[in-house]
């Protein structure tokens, strides 16, 4: 169990990250939180996509001109386009997410969940 | 590369470019957002019709058609394909988002960013359904739901923001769980492309791989929010009720239609049908959810009082009743599933679209304000009526076809408990619609006091809402569809039957 975390202590981290995450969402009655929730839920994937990258020893995938390239030893390319679409796509939900809380500010006057519950329940 | 390969990969980029022009010739020409959309939606309509007919054989030989992107070989690259299940999901898609323009034209949201929105999501939809890989297909799923939260959100009241920033928070995280499950298949094969994944699955990794396994659970759970399946679904009520009446028909018919394509993709043609036979307990407790879904679904259905919500409550019953028939694993089952998911998107769109009508010219919102709808407006009740009783599957209708062909591959594959399901979801499907049809036709409109129909004049000096031709051809011609669809049965087995087979063919 000790081997396995101190070899492997991303991939922990990882679901320690997503635990933290999905507690803010649901915990937290603020709502900015709640979507810095939501960021951290994902920025605990991506740290796993680039985990799952790593060569031991490798450089980084930059590929420079060299008559043998196959025996250069670097990390997997594929994950690391996969996460910069993924952070691309997060940034937008973050965007779309703020604008809503800012409208929602607008309307009740409050960004606490439990106090937008009582506003919704006297209308 | 022929004509008919560049078809998929337009059918995704000509939406999405397209949903920046009503916003560039906003700064010239005011209102064009209806007209762009109009044009692009029929436009790829009628490209998904020659689609159709290269696929299905009625033009050159049949077969599925492949498009893969920048011309990179499917190991590393991404493909788009149109095979005979995507393409009858592709049809549903276009032709929805063009028939429900027929209601926005005069019954709103009006603007144009509100049809950026419209198209952006079409596209999504599109990509979402096209796709042949696992990881575009979180990408689309994403593009989805920023189209979804948009649109929901283009609602008047301040509620639909709330509804709309719920249903980002738990899109977004049952988006990011699929996309766990997607990096644990990755681990273990090292292909992202569906073809090479279901080769590599039981090649590489093996089917009683932990991560194999673990990806398994990720990716349905993902789904099951994507879904709404019991008790992952509260966001759908929400989202529908508080959508405007324009986009629920949209969203209802397509959003969680083409999510549950895709957990059927994933699960058929990644995992395959010898994966979830093999794994313990994988097909009971895809069982197990859908049967929930199927009875807690159409109980809470059973006690709305808003119509638009009672509808929403019924969506998730029939998802569940989709999911159920993906568990059971047989060829009659799996065609049931997906004649069901397209005879329900078609059912529901027509469904909120009378909702809208009855909304804008009779002002009626809750069940006991549908009093005397049928005195009054025939068709509109008419359709309602016809609708609903398709839904709840009484021959010849669409919605009869699915459950039948789910019922039979319930009793094949020896599921008692599914088949009792699928009869006890009948009964309360009647329940609601009971309710409905009954207040309509036989509850006389002076009983109640009924909120008006809103006063028609609009403050910026625009055409006021009311009910239009278009409108009611288009309620009417949902419900004539459903109807003469139900002849088509034996149509749709032929046309899924090569998808069906090739999916079964090594169990």
């Amino acid at each position: 169990m000790i081997e396995l975390l101190a070899s492997r202590y991303a991939y922990a981290l990882m679901f320690v990250l997503l635990a933290i995450g999905l507690y803010m969402m649901i915990a937290n009655e603020n709502l900015v939180k709640k979507l810095i929730g939501v960021n951290l839920f994902q920025t605990a994937i991506f740290l796993f996509f680039v985990a799952v990258a790593y060569v031991e020893g490798g450089s980084s995938p930059v590929v420079p001109a060299d008559p043998d390239p196959g025996a250069q030893l670097i990390a997997s390319p594929l994950p690391h386009v996969i996460v910069l679409t993924a952070i691309v796509v997060g940034v937008a939900l973050t965007a779309v997410g703020l604008a809503l809380i800012v409208r929602i500010y607008a309307e009740y006057g409050t960004l606490r969940e439990d106090t937008l519950r009582e506003v919704r329940a006297d209308d | 590369m022929t004509e008919a390969a560049l078809v998929p990969a337009l059918l995704v980029v000509v939406p999405i470019l397209a949903a920046t022009i009503p916003l560039a010739l906003g700064l010239k020409v005011d209102r064009n957002g209806w007209s762009v959309a109009a044009v692009v939606c029929t436009a790829l309509f009628g490209a998904t019709i020659y689609l159709a007919a290269v696929v299905y054989g009625v033009v050159g030989s049949g077969g599925r058609v492949v498009h893969a992107l920048g011309g990179y070989p499917r190991q590393y690259g991404i493909e788009l394909v149109a095979d005979e299940l995507s393409t009858l999901i592709a049809l549903l898609v276009t032709g929805v988002a063009a028939a429900v323009l027929a209601y926005t034209r005069v019954g709103g949201p009006r603007g144009n960013t509100f049809y950026s929105g419209w198209l952006l999501l079409t596209g999504g939809l599109l990509g979402l359904t096209l796709t042949g890989d696992v990881f575009n297909m979180f990408v689309f799923l994403e593009i989805v739901g920023l189209g979804t939260y948009a649109l929901i959100a283009s609602g008047d009241g301040p509620e639909s923001a709330v509804a709309a920033l719920k249903y980002l928070i738990l899109g977004t995280v049952g988006a990011s769980i699929y996309l766990i499950g997607v990096g644990f298949l990755f681990m273990s094969t090292g292909t992202l492309n569906m073809i090479e994944l279901s080769t590599a699955v039981p090649e590489t990794a093996g089917y009683d791989h932990t991560l194999v396994r673990a990806a398994f659970a990720f990716v349905f759970v993902g789904f099951a929010i994507k879904v709404a399946q019991w008790p992952l679904h509260t966001w759908q009520p929400d989202a529908y009720q508080h959508a405007p009446d324009g986009v629920t028909p949209l969203i209802a018919a397509l959003v969680s239609t083409v999510s549950a394509y895709a957990l059927g993709r994933v699960l058929y043609t990644v995992f395959g049908p010898e994966f979830l036979a093999v794994t313990p307990y994988a097909t009971e407790v895809i069982v197990a959810v859908g049967a929930v879904s199927v009875v807690a679904g159409s109980t809470l259905a059973v006690v709305q009082r808003d119509v638009k919500r009672m509808l929403a409550y019924s969506s998730v019953s029939q998802f569940g009743l989709i999911v159920a028939a993906y568990g059971l694993v047989t060829e009659t089952a799996l065609i049931g599933a997906i004649v069901h998911l397209v005879g329900h998107g078609l059912m529901k769109a027509g469904l909120f679209v009378a909702v809208g009508v009855v909304a804008v010219g009779y002002g009626a919102r809750r069940v006991e304000e549908y009093a005397g709808l049928a005195g009054e407006r025939p068709f509109q009740a008419g359709s309602i009526a016809v609708l609903l009783i398709a839904l709840v599957g009484i021959p010849p209708s669409i919605g009869f076809i699915g459950k039948w062909y789910i019922a039979v591959g319930a009793i094949e594959a020896g599921a008692w408990i599914v088949a009792g399901v699928i009869f006890l979801s009948t009964m309360l499907t009647l329940a609601y619609a009971a309710r409905l049809l009954e207040t309509m036709y036989f509850t006389p409109a002076s009983a109640t006091d009924r909120a008006h129909a809103p006063a028609g004049v609009a403050t910026d000096g625009g055409t006021p809402s009311r009910v239009t031709v278009g409108m009611l051809a288009l309620v009417v011609g949902v419900a004539v569809t459903a109807v003469a669809l139900g002849f088509a049965g034996g149509t749709f087995f032929e046309l899924l039957d090569p998808f069906v087979e090739e999916v079964f063919a090594d169990v």
